[in-house]
C-alpha cells in the first residue's frame, strides 16, 4: 500500500513537471484536469493528493507558485517550471524513458 | 536541494497559521473552478458543488496530507508533547521540584568531585608527556623512599641506560635583603636539564645552560612568575640584572611561565643551579636530592627500575663505606604529587556516584508512581489512537526535561560547591596541590556531566515506558483493574527500595569507618600536649650569627625575652618540630656493640634544655641536659624509648655511648636519659627510634621556638613574634601558628577529616532519600489496600495488627537493603582499607551502629502509613468502592 503511493507520488511529480513545461504556468485545477484528460482518464485520483505534491515541488525549488486571475476570472495559485524544475525535468525524463525501455525488453516475445 | 526542502519545512514549522490560510483559500478556488466547469457542463448548483467536493477527496484528509508535507510532523507533535509535559509539570510543582531537586543534587556532587578528579588525577601535571616523567631515587632499609646522594646521581646519570635524562632538585631557602630588613624565601635548587626534562620553557630569558650547574660557573637564577610579579613588578628588564642572595652574587636569566608549577617544591620563588661546592653535596654518603626523569622512548618502568636496581649495586660494591644497602626506586612523577589524594578522592567519588544512583531511583519511582496514576489517561489516549510509540515518547520527554532542568541546576550547583570546597583547603595545603588551580568545569567535566544526565535521561524515560509495555488498554480503561497494576508496581518498586537502602547503608557504613578512623587518629598520642603551644621559625641573619657561640647566644636571648613575657611559662628550640616528618636522620654506631657496617638510621633533633618541660614530653630515665651543658662540655643526648628498646634490649641505654660509623672521637655522644616516644612525623605513621641532642653544643642557623602558654595561646602569636624582632629586627619569623592549627592542618588529618565530612554527608543525604523512598513504597501500598484493611478492621482485626501488618512489609525490605547493604559495604571497606586507620573494614560496632541507624530510620518511615492504615474507618473505606 504504502508503496504503491510512493510510485504514484514520483510519477505524479513528474506528471506535473512535464504538465508545466507543456502548458505553461497553470493553477492546481489545472493540473488535475490535465493529468486526467492525457490519461484519458484512467488515471483519477482524488484532486487533492495533488496539493502536497505540489508542495513538495515547491520546496525541492522545481515549480514556483504566484497567485493570478485563471481564464475565468477566479483568483487561483499559478504554478510554473523553475530553471532547475527544468534540469530535474530533463534528467528524470531520460531516467524514465531508459527504465521503460529496460521492462519493455523484459516483456518481448523471446524468440528462441 | 534536500537540505533547502527540510529548511522550508522547518521554517514551516513556525508560519502554521499562514500556511493553513493560504492552503484554504487556494482550495477555495480549486473547488471553484470545479464547480463552474461543473456547472457548465449542465449541473445543477448543488450537484456541480457535492461532485467537486467528492473528487477533491475532502478538504480535511488534504489539508492533513499538506500539513504533514509542510512542517515536520514529528517535531511538530514532539512540540506538542514538550507542552503537554510542561503543563503538566507546572500542575504538579512538589512533584517537579523533588524530581529536579534530586536529579540537581546526585549530578552537582558528582560533577563537583570529578572535576577534583579530573584536576588531580586526570591532568595534574602540566609537563610534555608527563607519563614518562618518573621520580627516581635512592632506599636504604627502614627507607623505601629516601634521597639520593649528588656523587651517586653523577654515576645514575653517566651509566643509566633506560634514561632520555635525569635530573635532581631540592628545596633550598635563601635569603635576601629588602628595604625592610632580611627576608626569607623559599627556593630551589635544580640541575641544570631540569626544566628541559619536564619539558617547561621559559616565559622570558632562558633556561639553565648545560655547565652552568658546576662549581666554576657564574651564579644564575630563575624566578618564579609570582615572584616575578611581586617582587620586581613584572618588569621585562629584569633578565640580566644582578641580585645578592645569601651574600652572593647572581644574575636573574629567566622568569617560569605563569602556570608552571611543581608541586614538591611549590612555594619556591628562586630557581638556582644545584651547585656541588661543598658540605653534603661532595659526600657521597650524604643524601639530599630528589631525581627526576624522563624515560627513553620504549622503555618500561620496570626496566628502568632494573637498570638503576644494577647500578645502585655497582655502587654499593664499589663504595661499600658509604653504599651499603643502598638501593634504587621508581614510581611515576605523578604518584610523588598525587599519590596521597588518589585513594581519596577515588573514595569520594565513589560517594558521589552512589548518591547519584540513589537520587536516579528515587525520581525513577516517583515516575513510576505517577506513570500508575496516569494510567487511565494513557489508555484513554491508546484507546484514540495515539501509537504506542507516541505515548513512550511523552515518557521520553517528560525524563528529558526533568534531567535537562536538573542537571542545569546541578552544573551551576556544582561550580558553586567547587569553589566552596577548594576554599576549604588551607593555604598550605592548596600550595602541596597545585595541581587544583585549575579546577573548573573545563570540557572534560562537561562531557563527564552530559554522560551523567544521559545516564539519568535513559533511565527515567525508560523506566515507565518499560512499565507501560506491560500496560493493557482495558485494564486501563476498567475502573476495578487497578489491583494487579499496583501489585506490580509494589514489586518493582519494592526492588528499587531495596536497592536504595543498600545504597544507603554502604554510604553509612563508609562514613562511619571513616568517622571512627579519624577519630582513633585524633586519639593517637602524640607523646606530648599539644594544646597551649605557639610555635614559629627563625632564621637570623647568617654573616652576623654565623659562628657557633654566635648562635648559643642568640638562642638564650630568645629564650630569656620570650620567657619575660606575660602568660608564658616555658620556652625551648628546636630544629624541627614534632609531627612534621621522619627525617634529618643519622647514621650511628653503638660503642661496645658487635658492628658490621649495618644501617643504623635514627632521627636526631637539635633541642634547648627546656624542650621536653616545654612540650610536657614524660622522661623516663635519666636527666635531660642543662644550658650549660654547651661546646665545651662533652657531648650528650636523650634517646627515645623506641630507640632504647631497638638498640638495648635488656640493657640499660642510660650511661652508654654512641658514634658515627667511623667512631671518630669527636663525634661521641652519652646518652643521659630515656624520654617517651614523641610523635616526630605524621600522627599515622610509625615511629622511629630518635636521639635529642643539645642545641648549646651543634647550634643550628635556623630553628623553631615552641613556647607554653598558661591559656589557650592564638593571641600571644604576634607577642612573641614582637619580642624575637626586639632582639635583632634583621631576624626573619615565618610560620606562626599554634601547635593546634599544625595538628589539625596537617594533611593526614585534613585529608581524613574532610573526606570524612564528605562521605558522612552523601551518608545522610542517601539516608534521608532511601527512607523517603521506603516511606513513599509502603505509603503507595497502603493506600493501594485500603479497602482490604477495610475488610480485615470490619472483621475484628485489631488496630496493633494492623500497624505489625504495615511495619512487617517495611521492615522485610529495611532488613533486605541492611544484609545486603552490610555485605556491600563490607567489600566497599576492603578496598579503602588504606584509609582506614585503626579500623578493620568489618568494624563490628561501626556496622551494627549504622544498621541501627538505618533500621531506626526506617520504623520510623514506615510508622506513619502504618497509622494510617490502622486508622482507617471500615464504612468509608468499603463505601468509597
Amino acid at each position: 500500500m504504502s508503496n504503491k503511493t510512493e510510485i504514484w507520488q514520483g510519477t505524479l511529480a513528474l506528471m506535473i513537471l512535464k504538465t508545466l513545461d507543456t502548458l505553461g504556468p497553470l493553477h492546481g485545477y489545472g493540473i488535475a484536469r490535465r493529468i486526467e484528460q492525457i490519461s484519458e482518464d484512467r488515471l483519477s485520483p482524488n484532486y487533492g493528493t495533488l496539493y502536497p505534491s505540489l508542495l513538495k515541488l515547491e520546496q525541492e525549488g522545481w515549480i514556483a507558485a504566484e497567485w493570478g486571475v485563471s481564464e475565468n476570472n477566479r483568483k487561483a495559485k499559478f504554478y510554473k517550471l523553475t530553471r532547475s524544475g527544468r534540469k530535474q525535468l530533463e534528467s528524470e525524463t531520460k531516467e524514465w524513458n531508459q527504465t521503460t525501455a529496460i521492462v519493455a525488453r523484459f516483456f518481448e516475445p523471446v524468440e528462441d | 536541494m534536500k537540505l533547502r526542502a527540510w529548511l522550508l519545512r522547518f521554517k514551516g514549522l513556525f508560519s502554521k497559521e499562514e500556511r493553513e490560510r493560504e492552503l484554504a483559500a487556494e482550495l477555495e478556488s480549486h473547488l471553484q473552478m470545479h464547480i463552474d466547469d461543473n456547472i457548465r457542463a449542465g449541473m445543477s448548483p448543488q450537484e456541480a458543488r457535492r461532485v467537486a467536493v467528492m473528487k477533491l477527496g475532502g478538504v480535511d484528509q488534504t489539508k492533513e496530507a499538506y500539513r504533514d508535507r509542510a512542517g515536520i510532523p514529528f517535531l511538530e507533535s514532539g512540540v506538542q508533547d514538550l507542552r503537554f509535559t510542561l503543563r503538566q509539570l507546572r500542575k504538579n510543582p512538589a512533584f517537579t521540584v523533588t524530581a529536579t531537586a534530586m536529579v540537581a543534587l546526585g549530578l552537582g556532587a558528582s560533577v563537583a568531585i570529578f572535576a577534583f578528579v579530573d584536576a588531580a588525577l586526570i591532568k595534574p601535571l602540566p609537563y610534555q608527556n608527563p607519563s614518562r616523567l618518573l621520580y627516581v631515587t635512592e632506599t636504604a632499609p627502614d627507607i623505601p623512599r629516601g634521597v639520593l646522594s649528588y656523587p651517586d646521581y653523577l654515576d645514575w646519570k653517566k651509566f643509566n641506560q633506560v634514561f632520555e635524562s635525569l635530573e635532581v632538585y631540592n628545596e633550598r631557602g635563601y635569603v635576601i635583603s629588602t628595604p625592610a630588613g632580611t627576608e626569607m624565601i623559599d627556593g630551589a635548587r635544580v640541575s641544570a636539564g631540569f626544566f628541559r626534562t619536564l619539558g617547561v620553557n621559559p616565559l622570558l630569558g632562558r633556561d639553565f645552560q648545560a655547565g652552568e650547574d658546576l662549581v666554576e660557573a657564574p651564579r644564575t637564577l630563575i624566578l618564579s612568575y609570582d615572584s616575578w610579579q611581586k617582587r620586581f613588578g613584572g618588569k621585562q628588564e629584569i633578565i640580566g640584572q644582578p641580585i645578592s642572595i645569601d651574600e652572593t652574587p647572581f644574575t636573574i636569566i629567566g622568569v617560569l611561565p605563569q602556570h608552571f608549577h611543581f608541586a614538591p617544591v611549590e612555594n619556591a620563588e628562586f630557581w638556582t643551579p644545584v651547585i656541588p661546592a661543598g658540605g653534603c653535596l661532595i659526600r657521597r654518603s650524604c643524601h639530599s636530592l630528589h631525581g627526576v626523569a624522563r624515560l627513553k622512548d620504549g622503555v618500561s618502568e620496570q626496566a628502568a627500575l632494573a637498570d638503576v636496581t644494577r647500578i645502585a649495586k655497582d655502587l654499593e660494591a664499589q663504595y661499600p663505606d658509604s653504599n651499603r644497602n643502598q638501593g634504587a626506586t621508581v614510581a611515576p612523577l605523578s604518584e610523588i604529587i598525587v599519590g596521597d589524594v588518589k585513594p581519596i578522592l577515588l573514595l569520594l567519588l565513589s560517594g558521589a556516584a552512589l548518591l547519584l544512583l540513589i537520587a536516579c531511583i528515587n525520581v525513577a519511582s516517583l515516575l513510576l508512581v505517577r506513570s500508575e496514576t496516569r494510567r487511565r489517561e494513557l489508555a484513554v489516549r491508546r484507546a484514540l489512537g495515539a501509537t504506542r510509540a507516541r505515548l513512550i515518547r511523552q515518557f521520553v520527554i517528560e525524563g528529558l526535561v526533568i534531567v535537562v532542568i536538573g542537571s542545569v541546576v546541578g552544573l551551576v550547583s556544582s561550580h558553586w560547591a567547587m569553589q566552596i570546597l577548594s576554599g576549604l583547603i588551607p593555604t598550605d595545603m592548596m600550595a602541596s596541590m597545585p595541581y587544583l588551580n585549575d579546577l573548573g568545569l573545563n570540557s572534560r567535566v562537561l562531557i563527564f556531566a552530559i554522560a551523567l544526565a544521559g545516564f539519568a535521561a535513559a533511565l527515567f524515560s525508560l523506566t515507565p515506558a518499560f512499565r507501560l509495555s506491560s500496560l493493557e488498554v482495558r485494564d486501563g480503561m476498567a475502573e476495578g483493574g487497578r489491583g494487579s497494576a499496583g501489585k506490580v508496581w509494589t514489586r518493582i518498586g519494592s526492588k528499587l527500595v531495596v536497592l536504595e537502602l543498600t545504597t544507603a547503608m554502604v554510604l553509612l557504613a563508609g562514613a562511619g569507618l571513616l568517622g571512627k578512623s579519624f577519630y582513633r587518629l585524633l586519639q593517637v598520642d602524640a607523646g606530648f600536649e599539644t594544646k597551649h603551644l605557639i610555635t614559629m621559625r627563625v632564621r637570623p641573619p647568617l654573616p652576623a650569627y654565623g659562628e657557633d657561640e654566635q648562635a648559643v647566644a642568640l638562642g638564650r636571648k630568645v629564650v630569656a625575652e620570650i620567657k619575660s613575657l606575660p602568660g608564658v611559662t616555658s620556652v625551648a628550640l628546636a630544629d624541627t618540630l614534632p609531627l612534621t616528618f621522619n627525617g634529618n636522620t643519622d647514621w650511628i654506631r653503638f660503642v661496645g656493640h658487635a658492628y658490621n657496617g649495618e644501617h643504623n638510621e635514627v632521627l636526631q633533633r637539635g633541642i634547648t634544655s627546656d624542650y621536653f618541660a616545654t612540650l610536657q614530653a614524660k622522661l623516663l630515665r635519666g636527666r635531660t641536659f642543662t644550658d650549660a651543658e654547651d661546646l665545651t662540655k662533652p657531648r650528650v643526648v636523650v634517646v627515645n624509648q623506641t630507640l632504647a628498646k631497638k638498640f638495648f634490649p635488656g640493657e640499660d641505654p642510660v650511661g652508654q655511648r654512641f658514634a658515627d660509623t667511623d667512631l671518630n672521637p669527636k663525634s661521641i655522644k652519652e646518652i643521659i636519659g630515656i624520654v617517651d616516644d614523641i610523635r616526630e612525623g605524621p600522627l599515622d605513621a610509625e615511629i622511629w627510634p630518635a636521639y635529642y641532642y643539645a642545641f648549646n653544643q651543634s647550634p643550628d642557623v635556623g630553628y623553631s621556638v615552641v613556647v607554653r602558654t598558661s591559656q589557650a595561646g592564638e593571641s600571644l602569636v604576634p607577642t612573641v613574634a614582637d619580642a624575637i624582632r626586639r632582639i635583632d629586627s634583621r631576624i626573619n619569623i615565618s610560620g606562626q601558628t599554634t601547635m593546634t592549627a599544625r595538628v589539625n592542618n596537617a594533611q593526614t588529618v585534613y585529608l581524613r577529616r574532610s573526606s570524612t565530612w564528605l562521605v558522612g554527608g552523601f551518608a545522610v543525604v542517601a539516608l534521608l532519600l532511601g527512607v523517603v523512598g521506603l516511606y513513599g513504597v509502603i505509603a503507595y501500598s497502603v493506600s493501594q489496600r485500603t479497602r482490604e484493611i477495610g475488610v480485615r478492621i470490619a472483621l475484628g482485626a485489631q488496630r496493633g495488627t494492623v500497624y505489625r501488618l504495615i511495619i512487617r512489609e517495611a521492615g522485610v525490605l529495611a532488613l533486605a537493603g541492611i544484609v545486603l547493604g552490610t555485605g556491600c559495604a563490607i567489600l566497599a571497606a576492603s578496598l579503602m582499607r588504606k584509609l582506614l586507620f585503626g579500623t578493620p573494614p568489618w568494624d563490628l560496632t561501626t556496622l551494627v551502629c549504622v544498621a541501627a541507624v538505618l533500621g531506626a530510620s526506617a520504623l520510623l518511615a514506615s510508622f506513619l502509613p502504618a497509622r494510617r492504615a490502622a486508622s482507617v474507618d471500615p464504612i468509608s473505606a468499603l463505601r468509597a468502592e
